[in-house]
């Protein structure tokens, strides 16, 4: 998706005003891209950071790198900008040698120039630029420079001196001339229609505002926000709405089985059409894991903002993926795919496909009807907690055959709904039908079928297979459909709760083998950088002070898709007599490869453990027949500074290995970790998330 | 509901007088950002229950998305635009840049004007005095330790 050869090095770094721009597909997510890739230019060219631009994310205008997602921005863009820059480098040495009649090997780069050691020939490589050909193509085979990044202050991240002082423009900053704002009035449930109208609703707009309606998707614009806000608060009391069947009022776990999904066999790490598994006969051990529906939950409600001037429609928004968005806008407006500008603008951290797209195209349905007018549609945070597409609930049964203690056969089978709501565009106009407000139209589309995702630890597989030595493994994956909600990706997809499984169960079986769990962990694996995570994770723990009464110690261990980042987590927590899980002490180790931006990296490792622990120990969404229930952070908490642990981060740097993604590989060993800590303070095992006080209390009555 | 244009009331924010014609019962934030044009403070629920729009008012940290303008007719507002107005508040804005106490941002102008309040009354806080002081803001990023490193250090001086 990223570098197609050829690939043209101008797609990629241009210069203007002396000044380098790296052009990337990929976008800010929180994740600190664009700082990584400053850095990876400067270590291929050498040009000061402060030289050093990256161009907005636009569509017609940037590379299409298909969606920010998966951990694989460092891998895909991360990879073609460092090709990209070698190629550069390499290209312009050439002009250097040819204008000079020296040889390139003869040169090197040194400070953003060109050096021929023992003479005076500087050359600034932004000054050679113009005699680039413009036809040159990035080599993908081209030699990287050789650079110890962890010895290097780094660009330091980018924005971060403008977000202290307030100065950081945010989507939800932008201003135009002659712009409105604009929120939606939802249904209260998905299945809800607007009874209501027009005529008994407009009396509650206040002066200049504007109802837009389009079947059941009602928003109101005005001048000024908060008369915008104060109007849709007495609009939303005043609709009628037929509330249909409500939403089922299913105990989802129970729904997540066999019976009625689409089954396929995993065979290394991909769907296949072959046959079933028989079930592993004679298990030692047997285990089913279990996650709820949870939230991607945005600190920053979803927004855009959109103009339509009767040809051309622009949108600003945080969509994680511009070029699928505009072609289903596009296809939702009946436009040509050149008429919708998308331009890509930070939005809050999003942890995957959250409510960014859907805004988008809100504010577009709302923008094409006041033609000139641009539209800045905000999402209130209840728009947030009930309508963005939640990670889908999931289960994991594990089986095992334990031989002389060691795992024979081993068996996975996972249940979920599909991870992949994104508006990608495909067959049955499955693009139109994944944005939110297309269902709700006059002339409704989707929502559309999930089809088995059969990508390589796609979706709900991904993870599935152990990391770990076993001489005979069988996985199954099971799409259920027809569930509550409307579900998508979140950070992880299927590893998070497939590693909190398939971590847990190696406890299980370690402790039912007779076996200290790390031990047994190594006598399964062979590979020696993840031997080498777990040597160092020991020797951090060992200089943990000792635990005491009511505290737990547990560990875990995953390489993210089995090809990505490896960590090691540890965590030690206390469990007080109501239930309480007070986290105390982390220590994460990793191994991302080459390391591009160490604080990057750091930063993600830490974040995934927090957020992990919150899906662990907090998150959970509710709903009964009216709608969803869980509308803030009161009914839906999520882990706060009282119950952050003193958390340390080791990188084990191997300059000489490929660059792998880490956003996604720190979150499924902490979950893990988290439940065996608790089974090491309480001998209660945790099998479903969130291990809430009442989960906890629940798990006690019952043994 | 006031006339457009016409003075409602006035308040003081980042040292400055401001003739106010929002509505009275417009809360705090909608000022600051659509009137004022002071863009820092974010909206994250509108229901004080994430701390993302945290000002400071007579130097203590109060969540502007609800209470209502008129609510602060006479005090000293200081919003993330001025925090650097201090000199506790630049050592608070330097350390969360060399901590890299953030990742998306989004939450962050409202834990450095609560870090702010905090050092400012309490030079030399203990670990829990700051998580008491930060419990009231969220962070889905899960920036905390590297929030915390930054307190640490903002403390230290």
């Amino acid at each position: 998706m990223s570098l197609v050869d050829p690939s043209l090095l101008c797609n990629w770094i241009i210069f203007r005003d002396g000044r380098l721009q790296i052009q990337s597909g990929k976008v800010d997510i929180g994740q600190r891209i664009s700082t990584a890739l400053v850095q990876i230019v400067h270590e291929e060219l050498t040009i000061p950071y402060s030289q050093i631009d990256v161009a907005p994310v636009r569509t017609g205008q940037s590379p299409d790198e298909g969606i920010t997602s998966g951990s694989n921005s460092i891998e895909q863009s991360g990879h073609a900008i460092r090709c990209a820059a070698a190629t550069l480098r390499c290209a312009l040495i050439a002009v250097a040698a040819r204008q000079t009649g020296t040889e390139p090997q003869d040169w090197h780069v040194e400070h953003g120039s060109l050096c021929l050691p023992a003479t005076n020939h500087r050359i600034p490589i932004a000054d050679l630029a113009a005699y680039l050909d413009p036809s040159t193509v990035v080599d993908p085979n081209v030699v990287f420079r050789v650079v110890d990044s962890e010895n290097g202050p780094g660009p330091g991240m980018r924005g971060m001196a403008e977000l202290v002082n307030g100065s950081f423009t945010f989507v939800h900053d932008l201003e135009m001339p002659g712009m409105q704002h604009a929120r939606a009035i939802r249904p209260p449930n998905v299945n809800a229609r607007l009874r209501s109208d027009e005529t008994a609703l407009e009396k509650w707009l206040e002066k200049d505002q504007r109802l837009i309606r389009d079947g059941s998707f009602l928003a109101i614009t005005g001048p000024k926000e908060w008369p915008v806000v104060r109007a849709a608060g007495r609009l939303a009391a005043a609709c009628n709405w037929d509330m249909c069947d409500g939403l089922p009022e299913i105990d989802v776990f129970s729904k997540l089985t066999a019976e009625t999904a689409i089954r396929m066999p995993v065979v290394d790490s991909t769907p296949s059409n072959g046959s079933l598994p028989e079930p592993l006969l004679n298990p030692t051990a047997m285990a089913r894991y279990e996650r709820p529906y949870q939230l991607h939950g945005a600190l920053g409600p979803s927004a855009a903002l959109a103009e339509w001037n009767g040809v051309v429609l622009k949108i600003f928004c945080h969509s994680q993926g511009i070029y699928p968005l505009r072609d289903s806008i596009a296809d939702s407006l009946g436009l040509d795919p050149s008429h919708v500008v998308i331009t890509h603008v930070f939005g809050a951290g999003c942890y995957g496909h959250n409510g960014a797209d859907d805004a988008a195209f809100e504010a577009a349905l709302i923008a094409m009807q006041t033609p000139g007018v641009p539209i800045l549609l905000k999402w209130t945070r209840e728009d947030e907690h009930r309508w963005e597409p939640f990670a889908p609930a999931m289960a994991v049964e594990l089986a095992a055959q334990i031989k002389v203690g060691k795992i024979g056969a081993y068996s996975a089978e996972v249940f979920s709904d599909t991870h992949r709501g994104r508006p990608r565009p495909g067959p049955d106009r499955a693009g139109p039908g994944k944005l939110l407000a297309n269902r709700f139209r006059a002339d409704p589309v989707g929502p559309p079928t999930a089809q088995p995702n059969l990508a390589r630890h796609g979706g709900m597989h991904r993870n599935l297979d152990p990391i770990y030595d076993i001489p005979r493994k069988q996985f199954v994956k099971n799409l259920v459909t027809g569930l509550p909600h409307r579900t998508s990706a979140m950070r992880c997809l299927g590893a998070a709760l497939n590693i909190f499984g398939l971590e847990s169960f190696m406890d299980e079986l370690a402790l039912q083998s007779g076996i200290e769990p790390t031990a047994f962990r190594r006598a399964h694996l062979s590979d020696s950088r993840a031997l080498a995570v777990l040597d160092e994770l020991d020797r951090q723990v060992s200089r943990l002070p000792a635990l005491t009464a009511q505290c737990g110690r547990g560990q875990a261990y995953a390489q993210y898709k089995n090809q990505m980042t490896r960590v090691g987590v540890s965590v030690d927590l206390a469990v007080d007599d109501h239930g309480r899980v007070r986290l105390l002490h982390a220590v994460i180790v990793a191994d991302a490869g080459r390391v591009v931006d160490f604080e990057g990296l750091k930063a993600q490792l830490e974040g995934g453990f927090v957020q992990a622990a919150s899906w662990a120990l907090y998150e959970q969404v509710h709903w009964d027949r009216d709608g969803i229930v869980s509308k803030d952070w009161d009914s839906y908490p999520v882990i706060r500074f009282d119950n952050i642990p003193k958390i340390d981060v080791t990188v084990m740097n191997r300059g000489h290995e490929k660059s792998v993604g880490a956003g996604e590989a720190s979150p499924g060993p902490t979950i893990a970790a988290i439940a065996n800590a608790i089974f090491d303070a309480t001998g209660l095992r945790m099998r479903r998330m969130p291990f809430t006080p009442d989960m906890i209390l629940t798990r006690a009555i019952e043994d | 509901m006031g006339a457009c244009g016409a003075v409602n009331l006035t308040i003081r924010v980042n040292g400055q007088t401001h003739q106010i014609t929002s509505d009275p019962d417009t809360p705090l934030i909608y000022v600051l950002r659509d009137e004022l044009q002071l863009k820092g403070t974010k909206l994250g629920c509108g229901l004080e229950q994430c701390g993302a729009c945290a000002v400071l008012v007579g130097g203590k940290t109060v969540l502007s998305c609800v209470s209502a303008v008129e609510t602060f007719e006479g005090q000293d507002i200081t919003t993330i635009e001025g925090i650097e107005a201090t000199e506790v508040g630049r050592r608070v804005q330097d350390a969360f840049v060399k901590a890299t106490a953030a990742q998306c941002g989004y939450c962050t102008a409202g834990l450095v004007v609560a870090a702010t309040a905090l050092l400012t009354e309490t030079p030399n806080p203990d670990r829990e005095a700051t998580l008491a002081a930060l419990a009231p803001h969220l962070c889905r990023c899960g920036s905390h330790p590297r929030v915390l490193r930054a307190v640490t250090r903002a403390a230290s001086g």
